[in-house]
């Protein structure tokens, strides 16, 4: 137990995390002032101590603004992940469980197509196609979040299968389908948690820069992407408006990094027993 | 020893250089703009942005607009009008050639005129011209115009940039080689960058005082601010970023003109599109926005409210704001009468430019405190353009009319806001005939009234026109009376 407080990569990193998966949750119930009234009277105040991070063009709390982006970031990210976790996972099990065959050849050729295009540049394809919204920035980043995943569980699969308690698994009379989920799933596990926090990270980059060109979450939900593009023209006399999203995605992305970097530390027998 | 005689020698030449071209006046300008031309046709494209280069520097119609918005006169200098108003007979200025050496002549204009109401016309305007029945070349500088009907506004008409004068030989290469008359010629066009003009040194009227023109097109504001701060433009018009005026006015190397434009910023309405087809709905709209928490946070103070579709500057112009004010108890009870109690929702489609962009957030969250919600989706031009103004596939928009005396779009029943209105239509064509400048007044009032009692749509604020500029630069044009950036009597301050 104790050294998942001496790590030097994990103790910030959940530290980071923590802080903004709190503001996230916390603005669900409450936030200092409401990001959908705009007082126009109050745009552009500095910090001051009614609004700790000072407010916006339009008047708003800015610190509000980035509590609740912090929920849009975190919901886009988390759910994107989800969607690339159950769906490719499984396809990762499948195509190890049939090395060699059509399945895994169909399979892995379609992550590989996937994975021949930039990212990026599809999804704000795909967001100009289907217009605008949260929801098809979800779509478009989990989209490419399943390759990433299926690749990985191969992999890791593949070594498993040659393992000597899968082979009495199979004496045993066991199906590959319960063996992929009784033996192989439990045991590349870790990788997939720490794949994940890295996912993750990218995740809420790929939100912000979707919302940055104006193609992720539309106003008036707050987004930490859209306030750095609307504080542009602003950043000579107004700086803290750019200043508070921006920090925002470093600390947000900072933090998930250190924590993917220290689970694998934590999670990895063969490193831990290296370091012990 | 030699080696700094040497030096001190060439510093001197170099002195003696710097001090010589000190002396000279500058003639170059660069001017910067947020929109490229699409081509360089003025009569064939509704694009502003080719007027802006284009209009009077190197095309010119027979009147002309001046900075203050009068009609004066361009090609003709002088006319006469018949007893019965349906006859207009232009007198051409002598001497006037085009940038390739030919001569005007009035067979030129009876081509531009008739090629613009022609039936297979691309021109934008072509409303401008329906009113005439024939165009005859009398002689060599006799043009006479005959109308179906008598029309008060044929000279304003006449000045705008739809209705410049081109010439047969030149028109096939029109859209990339321009040939005009202007003080200007064309030189050069290097696309997504800029266009070169030259002065034209055979130009028939008051000389440029300038003698090469360079406009550059930067979209981006962060970059327009950049570039203006960084003096690589002398001059920036129509600058996209209301925010970074003051930054300007503080800085003793740039003059900031705040002009007024034709541009009256409305929040369109579907007319056709339940709810919105309602009066009382419309109404409720109209007063649950607060114009000045637009102006203030959308253009940070720059623009006049308004409360029709017409340009304060006009002497014609009422203040009608008071038919819409800002009252969101009145706007709930409109609703509630309406048997909208608990409020709906509808779209809200914004173009680009900052005042929807910004705008949009206001007025989308000032219409939520009376219980309408929208639907707030960001359109690029285009989409704009295919969306909202041809597919009328909306609720709600926020766009600027930027057409001088463009109140006559009300009495089109398929354009995009929907509004079919017989009545509107019928004092518009009284309008259009009628000659009598007190009559005329009358008219406009009453046309600015009926739309405002309508609440055809949410009237917002008149767009104001911002151009930075060097301190030492003379002769710009404040205000934007039409879409035009005239350097022909813009200098240098020694």
């Amino acid at each position: 137990m104790s050294l998942l407080f001496y790590n030097r990569s994990f103790l910030p990193g959940i530290i980071l995390t923590t802080v903004f998966a709190a503001a996230a949750l916390i603005s669900l119930v409450w936030v200092p002032y409401d990001t959908t009234i705009l007082n126009i009277a109050e745009k552009l105040k500095p910090p001051n101590l009614a609004h700790p991070l000072g407010t916006d063009q339009f008047g708003r709390d800015i610190l509000s603004m980035i509590m609740v982006g912090a929920r849009t970031s975190i919901a886009v990210a988390l759910v994107a992940v989800g969607i690339g976790m159950i769906a490719g996972v499984p396809l990762g099990l499948a195509a190890a469980a049939r090395k060699g065959g059509l399945l895994d050849e169909v399979i892995m050729r379609m992550n590989d197509l996937v994975f021949a295009f930039p990212s990026l540049l599809i999804a704000v394809m795909i967001t100009a196609v289907f217009g605008a919204s949260a929801l098809n920035a979800i779509i478009a980043i989990g989209i490419f979040n399943i390759p990433v995943f299926a690749r990985l569980t191969r992999g890791a699969a593949l070594t498993l299968w040659n393992r000597e308690y899968i082979l009495a698994a199979r004496v045993a009379g066991k199906g590959q389908a319960r063996i992929s989920v009784e033996h192989i799933l439990p045991n590349v596990a870790n990788l997939l948690i720490v794949q994940g926090t890295i996912q993750f990270s990218l995740g809420i980059l790929a939100e912000a820069g979707l919302s940055y060109v104006g193609l992720g979450a539309q106003p008036p939900t707050a987004s930490w992407g859209r306030m750095l593009a609307d504080s542009q023209t602003m950043i000579s006399f107004a700086p803290h408006l750019a200043l508070f999203p921006g920090l925002a995605i470093l600390l947000t992305v900072l933090g998930l990094n250190l924590l993917g970097d220290g689970l694998r530390d934590l999670l990895d027998p063969k490193l831990r027993r290296a370091r012990t | 020893m030699r080696l700094t005689k040497l030096g001190s020698g060439l510093i001197s030449v170099l002195a003696l250089a710097a001090g010589i071209s000190m002396a000279h006046a500058k003639s170059d300008i660069v001017v910067a703009m947020q929109l490229e031309p699409p081509h360089l046709d003025p009569t064939s494209a509704a694009a502003g942005a080719i007027d802006s280069v284009l209009y009077s520097n190197v095309f010119e119609g027979l009147t002309r607009f001046g900075p203050d918005g009068s009609v004066n006169p361009g090609l003709a200098e002088s006319w006469s009008i018949s007893e019965d108003g349906k006859t207009y007979t232009f007198k051409l200025h002598e001497g006037v050639k085009f940038h390739d050496g030919s001569d005007l002549t009035a067979e030129d204009v009876k081509f531009s005129l008739d090629r613009a109401r022609g039936e297979d016309s691309a021109n934008a305007q072509k409303a401008l011209f329906a009113g005439i029945e024939s165009v005859e070349a009398v002689d060599p500088t006799t043009v006479k115009v005959a109308l179906k009907e008598p029309n008060g506004s044929l000279l304003f008409n006449l000045a705008w940039g739809d209705a410049v004068i081109v010439a047969p030989e030149t028109i096939a290469d029109i859209k990339s080689k321009p040939i005009g008359t202007g003080a200007f010629k064309f030189s050069n066009w290097v696309q997504g960058d800029r266009i070169d003009l030259e002065k034209n040194a055979d130009y028939w009227g008051t000389p440029a005082k300038l003698d090469n023109v360079t406009f550059k097109f930067i979209s981006d504001p962060t970059a327009a601010f950049a570039a203006v701060m960084a003096e690589d433009v002398n001059a920036f018009v129509g600058f996209p970023a209301p925010e970074n005026l003051p930054q300007f006015e503080a800085d003793p190397r740039f003059q900031v003109l705040v002009g007024s434009t034709e541009g009256e910023t409305i929040l369109s309405t579907n007319n056709k599109q339940p709810p919105l087809d309602n009066p009382k709905v419309r109404k409720a709209i109209a007063h649950a926005i607060d114009r000045q928490a637009i102006i203030d946070g959308a253009m940070f103070g720059y623009g006049t409210p308004i409360g029709t579709h017409f340009a304060p500057h006009n002497p014609d112009y009422v203040d009608l704001t008071g038919l819409s004010m800002y009252d969101p108890e009145l706007s709930k009870e409109l609703l509630a009468e309406a048997g909208l109690a608990d409020g709906f929702t509808t779209t809200l489609k914004l173009p680009p430019p900052s005042y929807a962009r910004r705008g949009g957030e206001i007025i989308a969250s000032q219409l939520r405190a009376v219980g309408i919600e929208t639907e707030i989706s960001n359109l690029e031009w285009a989409q704009w353009l295919e969306q909202v103004f041809k597919g009328k596939d909306f609720g709600l928009t926020i766009v600027s009319h930027t057409e001088p005396m463009d109140i006559g779009i009300y009495a089109r029943p398929d354009y995009y806001f929907n509004y079919d209105n017989p009545a509107f239509k019928e004092l518009f064509e009284k309008l259009t005939v009628e000659n009598d400048p007190d009559k005329r007044s009358e008219l406009l009032k009453e046309a600015q009234k009926m739309i405002s009692e309508d609440y055809v749509n949410g009237y917002l604020f008149q767009l104001a026109f911002p151009t930075v500029a060097n301190a030492k630069i003379m002769g710009l044009w404040k205000n934007q009376p039409t879409q035009a950036t005239d350097l022909t009597a813009v200098y240098w301050e020694d």
